[in-house]
């Protein structure tokens, strides 16, 4: 007949296992299995929960793009389209999968918005800034920045980016970037079109009044498929494009 | 007068003795006869084209033969050198861009001796020097995979060599000095596995050609195969492979070294830099035998002479005390108090070959670039360390490094504010 341990015996034995297991673990700084631990790369830059740079800080708000956008973009520098050598280097060798799985992590991130400081710009040169974002400018042929960046410009799943909560700094200088082609997007890239349209001033004073924007109460993109593009856009049509 | 006229007789002859200089050095051969029909049923073979898959892993061949966001083996990239960049070639099998109109003949030819398509010299960037060990079926079996890739039509790039690097003739001078051709001859005394690790290592592998000192000239001119060296124009240090006494890999077992190869990482370090993108690219790929034969001949190199470490010429104390304090306040968390790392999460900086290098620059780099661990079928999503190149300034730069050489077992030479401003850049190639 199989002895059976007594109840204390059972007790020390927990006791001793518990023990043992705390000072395994004691031994070396525990680290978490989790992505946010994987990413520091990204986060150290970008805010734990992709919050962005604080301040007036460069590096742009991740937290609430859209998936796709956000995964687009880790391509994009892969490749070269986008180019800026810290981001270039840190994505050279990852995967289309762990690049989906970073993208799917800070597109899932709610976190508040923080009120960008801007440079002082006249009133009318907001007034232009707004004009631009609202309504556009047919004299040069330049569709409003809500046609595709959405109503609320929270984005439109599920690869067009939202505009709100970004610092002056970043705005301007992916603008900027268009320009030069440091930046760039499947062809036909609509959105180099519209910054090779814009004056120097123009691009000064919409990133001033996007950064100067009140952030709406609902920062979610808005759905698939609610936009009708006024350009002929090379990223809104392959699949799963914003159109 | 009449001697000035006399003038156009020897130019004329000038300009004919180069209109056939140049034809003789530039006439294509006859109409490229056909292959070979045993050689072309083996081109065709499934069996040899999967060996020559293979094989072109070994060699890395898509890391130079491939643009940032390329096709592969389309070419375009251009590699930096000291003396202006060389673009790799289209080799996929197209024929007016690629390899569509070369027999083996011709691909056996720019292997093992250097020598292109129409009879001119390679610049050494094309690792022939190296390449030259490859034996004739392996050579065969990787040419019948290249050509079975799809075709790309994608032109040259101009070489972006520099007078007088872009004469081409001043090669053979380069090659009677560096190049010597010839296969790999096995060494009897060896095991089949040494003989195996040694061909890999010195042939496809081409490791010495990084991990091995450069001369004035470009050329490997190290006292020792595989004793470590700067990688001119990249900017990174390809350290000493030596496992015995005063080598760079001291005490590194035959599974770290396959653990690092297979993995991107081992208890001793992680690959970085060129390193991770070889590992990613080619080393993870290798079967466990080929691993474990290189191990085997990288063990057997030979102990190396002791560096002296020159103390200090200056009053290092303040440089380290604040090192020390960036490390607690920065690094500590991850890499422990003692530089002992996290087993299999985050490696160890006491003893870390890539710490200890002489020059001091992979460690600047570390600090400065973070990024991940090599991404590997073992390692698919590997931890990452933060860039500091936007939190440092250059002086706290050289501190935290200078520390850290210096901490615990460590004892390599300081770095100073000035040699952080050489390495900021950040390479994108």
């Amino acid at each position: 007949m199989p002895v059976q341990p007594s109840l204390a015996t059972k007790w020390i034995l927990s006791l001793v296992l518990l023990l043992w297991a705390a000072t395994a673990l004691a031994d070396q700084p525990s680290i978490p299995d989790t992505l946010q631990q994987r990413i520091a790369a990204c986060t150290s830059c970008h805010g734990t929960h992709g919050e962005g740079s604080p301040g007036d800080g460069f590096f742009p708000r991740l937290a609430g793009k859209p998936a796709a956008y956000l995964a687009l973009q880790l391509q994009n520098f892969q490749r070269g389209l986008r180019k800026y050598a810290p981001m270039e280097y840190t994505v050279r060798q990852l995967s289309p999968a762990y690049m989906h799985e970073i993208a799917d992590y800070f597109a899932a991130q709610q976190v508040p918005y923080e009120r960008k400081p801007v440079p002082a710009l006249a009133p009318a040169m907001l007034q232009r800034g707004q004009q631009l974002v609202t309504s556009g400018d047919p004299s040069l042929q330049v569709p409003p920045c809500q046609a595709c960046h959405g109503k609320q410009l929270t984005g439109t799943e599920p690869s067009v980016p939202g505009l709100v909560g970004l610092p002056y700094d970043y705005l301007s200088a992916q603008l900027g970037s268009w320009r030069t082609g440091t930046r760039a997007s499947a062809a036909s890239d609509c959105m180099a079109t519209i910054a090779n349209r814009l004056t120097p001033a123009d691009i000064t004073a919409v990133a001033a009044w996007l950064a100067s924007h009140e952030v709406p109460p609902d920062t979610h993109p808005q759905p698939a498929g609610s936009i009708t593009p006024p350009l002929h856009c090379g990223v809104l049509e392959t699949r799963g494009g914003g159109a | 007068m009449k001697s000035l006229r006399l003038l156009w007789i020897p130019c004329v002859l000038a300009i004919v003795l180069l209109a056939v200089w140049w034809w003789l050095g530039h006439r294509r051969p006859a109409a490229a006869a056909n292959e070979d029909p045993a050689v072309a049923a083996m081109l065709k073979d499934p069996a040899v084209i999967a060996q020559g898959k293979y094989l072109a892993l070994a060699g890395d061949c898509v890391s130079c033969h491939t643009a940032q966001g390329g096709q592969p083996y389309a070419g375009g990239r251009a590699l930096p050198t000291p003396f202006g960049s060389i673009p790799a070639p289209n080799i996929t099998p197209d024929p007016d861009t690629g390899l569509g109109r070369w027999r083996f003949d011709d691909f056996w030819r720019a292997l093992h001796t250097g020598v292109g398509h129409d009879g001119e010299l390679l610049y050494p960037a094309f690792s022939y020097t190296a390449f030259t060990k490859v034996t004739h079926d392996d050579a065969l079996a990787i040419f019948a995979y290249l050509q079975s890739l799809p075709p790309v039509r994608q032109a040259r790039q101009p070489l972006g060599l520099r007078f007088p690097y872009n004469v081409r003739s001043a090669l053979a001078a380069w090659r009677t000095v560096y190049f010597k051709p010839g296969v790999y001859r096995p060494d009897s005394r060896q095991s089949a596995a040494w003989n195996r690790g040694a061909y890999l290592v010195q042939g496809l592998g081409h490791c010495n050609e990084c991990h091995a000192a450069r001369d004035l000239w470009g050329g490997v001119s190290a006292p020792a195969p595989l004793s470590g060296g700067q990688i001119p124009a990249q900017d990174w240090y390809a350290p000493d492979l030596s496992t015995q006494a005063n080598g760079a890999l001291h005490g590194w077992s035959a599974q770290d070294i396959v653990d690092l190869l297979k993995t991107g990482q081992s208890a001793k370090g992680v690959a970085l830099g060129p390193m991770a993108d070889i590992v990613a690219n080619s080393t993870q790929h290798l079967s466990d035998d080929d691993l474990q034969a290189i191990a085997q001949y990288l063990q057997s190199l030979p102990s190396r002479p002791q560096a002296a470490v020159a103390p200090a010429a200056f009053d290092s104390k303040p440089l380290a005390d604040r090192g020390e304090d960036i490390y607690t306040h920065r690094c500590m968390d991850c890499h422990g108090r003692n530089g002992e790392g996290v087993a299999g999460v985050y490696p160890p900086l006491d003893g870390n070959v890539s710490v200890l290098e002489p020059t001091g620059i992979n460690a600047m780099r570390a600090v400065l670039l973070g990024g991940f661990a090599p991404v590997t079928a073992t390692n698919a999503r590997p931890y990452s360390m933060p860039p500091f190149a936007q939190q440092l300034n250059d002086a706290d730069v050289a501190a935290v490094v200078s520390y850290i050489r210096q901490a615990w077992s460590n004892r390599a030479p300081l770095v100073l504010e000035r040699d952080v401003i050489k390495y900021r850049r950040t390479p994108t190639d």
